[in-house]
């Protein structure tokens, strides 16, 4: 099948290599991938912050490019809700609202188009660490993932695997962080003190957004513990 | 100070304590053990929360039916029934009653609408003495302060600052036991409910086929308050009804169950009527208050008009990651966490309250929570289309349109990339200072290093080669 | 008192706003996640029982739940034989607390206990005078019915001898027969409906353990203000 790689704006810029990965394991697993290079964003920060005029300027041509892929496949739960649930809102009463609808059918989050799709969770992935995973919200809520990244990472020889005591947001939320930064700080500490708590050496998650917010966290506390997106978990051979 | 700017600073204030901190997760952590544990007691929770948001929705899509079937059964059995469109008609129909019955003392036992209305100041004001029976409630009144929760007013507090203000307040407090001194608030209470002259409560829900006004409560101060004082009056949102009496059979386990994490709490009573013939105690006068107070504006948004299907359990605050750092008092409103901020906006005003919808993660877990699947977290999201929408913040719509013509042209799209990738060594020399523009992401966070080669970078490159 | 005109003008204001209001529709709950909705014509309630806490087929593994409830509650059920071991079980009760005087309700069956123990009582039912009744050890009342699926109690103005009896007095006995014990919260609800729909008393209380509260730390405190204890005697 022929997979469209939707790069988020902040994994293009920030973090390369969970894309590279999830090429490599795609095109391991014989699909063909194409990544349109015009896609740059989703559109979700005007549209979290209200302005869904914005949104849809950035959103329109997205779903144009879109329109006739097979597959769409996102690393990260926060634009794959976007695209999945929040398009066929953006797009309601207009002449795309139909188109909106189709794309978000064939959209998948990373870790759920491999379990529920492609019905794969062995990659013959190697990663001797103790790892604990993150849900990101969006992921977790709006696209009911849960069970698919932690069938992959049981199948990663030498991970062993450790849950967080408890299920809450990194405190993240996109603009939030920098309009409210001392609530998402807070959050975050929050997030980061359960971590340590699990002894993991590695916070893995599938959204790099979440990521990004808890490492630049434990970096600023100079903390041992690092971030890693499941995809670079999954291509470790 | 706005809205805005008291919320602020009491949230950099309260998000940094950690103290507080500490003590809301501990007081949360023991409700989690608890109502995960009755949650899962239930056949099916799911199936239940459905057909309690469809039950809600029936009641609220039809309100006005059931609001006048509602009065007319009350009033069938003797019940006085007011209606108020705002606050200052509540009080006032209040403060007439107690004038009429000449009334000095009245007893009240917890209701968030009369924190709406700023009752207990507006009476006391008056003349009147108020007393809050329920322990919570009477703790927070000693203190002078507003709930700081809607279900555990006095969840922020620690025994031992209880302890204090007992010992302040009423000069009795032996130890700072949680059992002592609750025997204290119940030593000092006993008496104020057979020598007041009014009962005052809150409703739960009120049942239009059988008009009656059920209450729930744990302590048995409701019970008290409606057995004793000769005089009852109850003020209630209109928004509280239920269609039919068999389905309190769904709701009371339900909220007591998001609510507190038990099976039921330990008082659900329904009344139908002052004293009827041939009963041997309860007041001889019930007034029953139905308040406005702008429902009907959230009614009138049915986008929103399920957060009228409300019924004040407390859950999506528990949950709240904001809620817990930030606390209730932050909020600054009568109803605070999601349903607070979903709600105030339009009681209160969207451009002075819209903040509170800003102020989200948008992280869902209150949506989840919700017993009657209030659609919490996108009501959030509605909110700040519609302020955003009536009012553009100039520089952020700006912003926004800049954004969008560069993310909708992959040339400006990368070329911003490598001007960031340019420029961050220099913000790097002034992380977090006053002139770094990522300060209020650095201020607490490192930022990561723009990769040196971009993902579609990267992938330009390859596609290269392998045409080569 | 305000004219009638302008309250009965404010209840049309009101009820004026909501029919504005509500001519515009509001999507059904469901809608987002495409859970179906319930056909119309039956209350989606109605299959509570099928979704609240499992209470088992028969009313040995009800009572049996019953006591577990109960006891979850710190509330002391006591389940005899017979009606005659109830003069010796409330005795007890009353020494060890050293009773001197209780509370209680014309009934058959609370006659019955009040006359085996011997004591000063307060009956309820002429009317009595509230501070004499706080001076009470006891309330003994009988009730509605007693829930297996919550190891709660019903009573109302009638059934427990009026409002204050079952919640002013330290400590509520109830005194039940086992016909009484009903499954579940659907099947309490149908009893009252059937026993009293013509004429409602005018409370009706759902009693699920003795008075609590956790306002202080969330710690569990019983006795705030209603009965510290709550014993169920049922046979
Ligand atoms: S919105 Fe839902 S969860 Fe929050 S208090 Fe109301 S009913 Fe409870």
């Amino acid at each position: 099948m022929t997979v469209t790689l939707f790069i988020p704006c902040f994994m293009d810029a920030l973090f390369p290599r969970a894309g590279i990965s999830m090429v490599e394991i795609l095109e391991r697993l014989g699909h063909k991938v194409v990544c349109p290079n015009e896609i740059a964003c989703c559109g979700q920060p005007p549209f979290n912050s209200g302005y869904w005029d914005e949104a849809r300027t950035i959103a329109a041509p997205v779903l144009e490019k879109l329109k006739s892929a097979e597959a769409v496949v996102i690393g990260s739960g926060s634009c794959g809700a976007m695209i999945k649930k929040f398009y066929p809102e953006l797009f309601k009463n207009t002449p795309q609202a139909e188109l909106a609808k189709q794309v978000a059918a064939r959209t998948w989050e990373f870790s759920d188009f491999l379990v529920s799709k492609l019905g794969v969770t062995d990659l013959g992935a190697k990663f001797a660490h103790k790892v604990t995973f993150h849900d990101g919200c969006h992921g977790l809520r709006e696209l009911g993932i849960k069970t698919a990244p932690r069938a992959l990472l049981s199948k990663v020889v030498g991970l062993d695997f450790v849950e967080l005591k408890e299920e809450s947001c990194c405190g993240f939320g996109g603009t939030f962080s920098a309009k409210f930064p001392m609530i998402s700080t807070a959050m975050g500490e929050v997030k980061c003190a359960a971590a340590t708590e699990t002894g993991a050496d590695f916070i893995v998650s599938n959204d790099s957004s979440c990521l990004m917010h808890i490492q630049g966290l434990l970096s600023r506390q100079g903390s041992k513990l690092k971030t890693i997106h499941l995809a670079e978990v999954l291509n470790q051979q | 100070m706005s809205f805005v700017s008291e919320f602020k600073t009491r949230a950099s204030e309260k998000s940094r304590d950690l103290r507080h901190r500490s003590v809301i997760r501990t007081a949360l952590r023991s409700y989690e053990v608890v109502r995960d544990k009755r949650k899962a007691a239930f056949q099916s929770w799911e199936s239940a929360r459905q057909a309690a948001a469809e039950t809600k929705w029936e009641a609220i899509n039809h309100l006005d039916e059931h609001l006048v079937a509602l009065t007319s059964k009350l009033e069938a059995r003797g019940t006085k029934v007011h209606w108020a469109s705002n606050g200052v008609q509540a009080r006032e129909i209040i403060s007439q009653i107690l004038r009429d019955k000449k009334a000095r003392t009245i007893i009240k036992s917890k209701a968030m609408t009369s924190e709406e209305i700023h009752l207990n100041h507006a009476l006391e004001k008056e003349g009147f003495t108020v007393v809050e029976s329920d322990l919570g409630e009477f703790i927070v009144q000693l203190r002078h302060e507003p709930p700081y929760h809607i279900v555990f007013p006095s969840m922020h507090l620690t025994r031992g600052e209880i302890k204090d203000l007992f010992q302040k307040e009423l000069g009795d407090a032996p130890s700072d036991s949680p059992e002592e001194l609750t025997m204290v608030a119940r030593r000092v209470m006993r008496q104020k409910y057979i020598t007041a002259d009014v009962g005052f409560t809150g409703g739960n829900f009120a049942i239009a086929e059988t008009g009656m006004i059920s209450i729930t409560e744990n302590e048995g101060n409701a019970r008290l308050t409606a057995a004793l004082p000769k005089t009852m009056i109850t003020l209630m949102g209109i928004e509280k009804v239920l269609p039919r009496f068999s389905d309190l059979a769904l709701f009371l386990p339900m909220l007591a169950t998001a609510g507190a994490g038990q099976p039921m709490t330990c008082y659900n009573t329904m009344y139908s009527g002052p004293r009827q013939p041939g009963e041997c105690d309860g007041p001889e006068e019930w007034h029953v208050i139905l308040l406005d107070n702008r429902r009907t504006e959230l009614l009138a948004d049915a986008e929103q008009r399920d957060s009228l299907h409300c019924i004040r359990c407390g859950a999506c605050l528990n949950v709240c990651p904001i809620f817990r750092n930030v606390g209730g008092h932050t909020y600054g409103t009568t109803y605070s966490g999601p349903v607070g901020a979903v709600i105030t906006p339009h009681l209160r005003g969207l451009q002075d309250w819209k903040h509170l919808s800003n102020a989200s993660s948008l992280c869902g877990a209150c949506t989840e929570a919700c017993p009657v699947k209030i659609d919490l977290h996108h009501h959030l999201l509605q909110n700040r289309r519609n302020a955003s929408a009536s009012e553009p913040a100039f520089f952020e719509r700006l912003a926004y349109k800049i954004f969008a013509f560069v993310a909708s042209r992959p040339v400006l799209w990368s070329f911003a990339k490598k001007f960031g990738r340019l420029t961050q060594p220099l913000q790097r020399l002034v992380t977090g200072g006053v002139i770094d523009p990522a300060r209020q992401w650095t201020k607490t966070r490192d930022l990561p290093p723009i990769a040196p080669e971009s993902f579609k970078e990267w992938w330009a490159k390859r596609k290269e080669s392998q045409a080569e | 008192m305000k004219n009638v005109e302008t309250i009965l003008s404010e209840r049309e204001k009101i009820l004026g706003r909501i029919r504005e209001a509500l001519k515009v529709s509001a999507p059904p709950p469901g809608s987002h996640d495409e859970t179906s909705a319930h056909s119309t014509t039956e209350s989606p309630a109605s299959h509570a029982r099928e979704w609240l806490p499992s209470v088992g087929e028969s009313s040995a593994e009800q009572f049996a739940l019953f006591t577990k409830n109960a006891a979850d509650l710190k509330a002391d059920f006591q389940l005899l034989a017979s009606r005659a071991e109830l003069p010796a079980a409330l005795k007890k009760i009353a020494n060890d607390e050293k009773w001197s005087r209780f509370a209680s309700h014309g009934g058959e069956l609370s006659n019955f206990a009040s006359a085996s123990l011997g004591l000063p009582v307060l009956e309820t039912d002429k009317g009595y005078d509230v501070q004499e009744m706080e001076k009470c050890d006891a309330g003994i009342t009988e009730c509605d019915a007693l829930i297996a699926q919550t190891g709660g109690v019903v009573v109302t103005t009638r059934s427990a001898g009026g409002r204050a009896l079952s919640v002013l007095p330290p400590h509520h006995i109830v005194i039940a027969r086992r016909e009484q014990l009903v499954a579940d919260l659907p099947a309490a609800f149908a009893l009252l409906q059937q026993k009293y729909a013509a004429n409602y008393p005018s409370m009706i209380s759902f009693i699920t353990g003795p008075s609590r509260t956790g306002d202080i730390e969330r710690i569990l405190v019983l006795g705030a203000h209603g009965p510290k204890k709550l014993t169920i005697f049922c046979f």
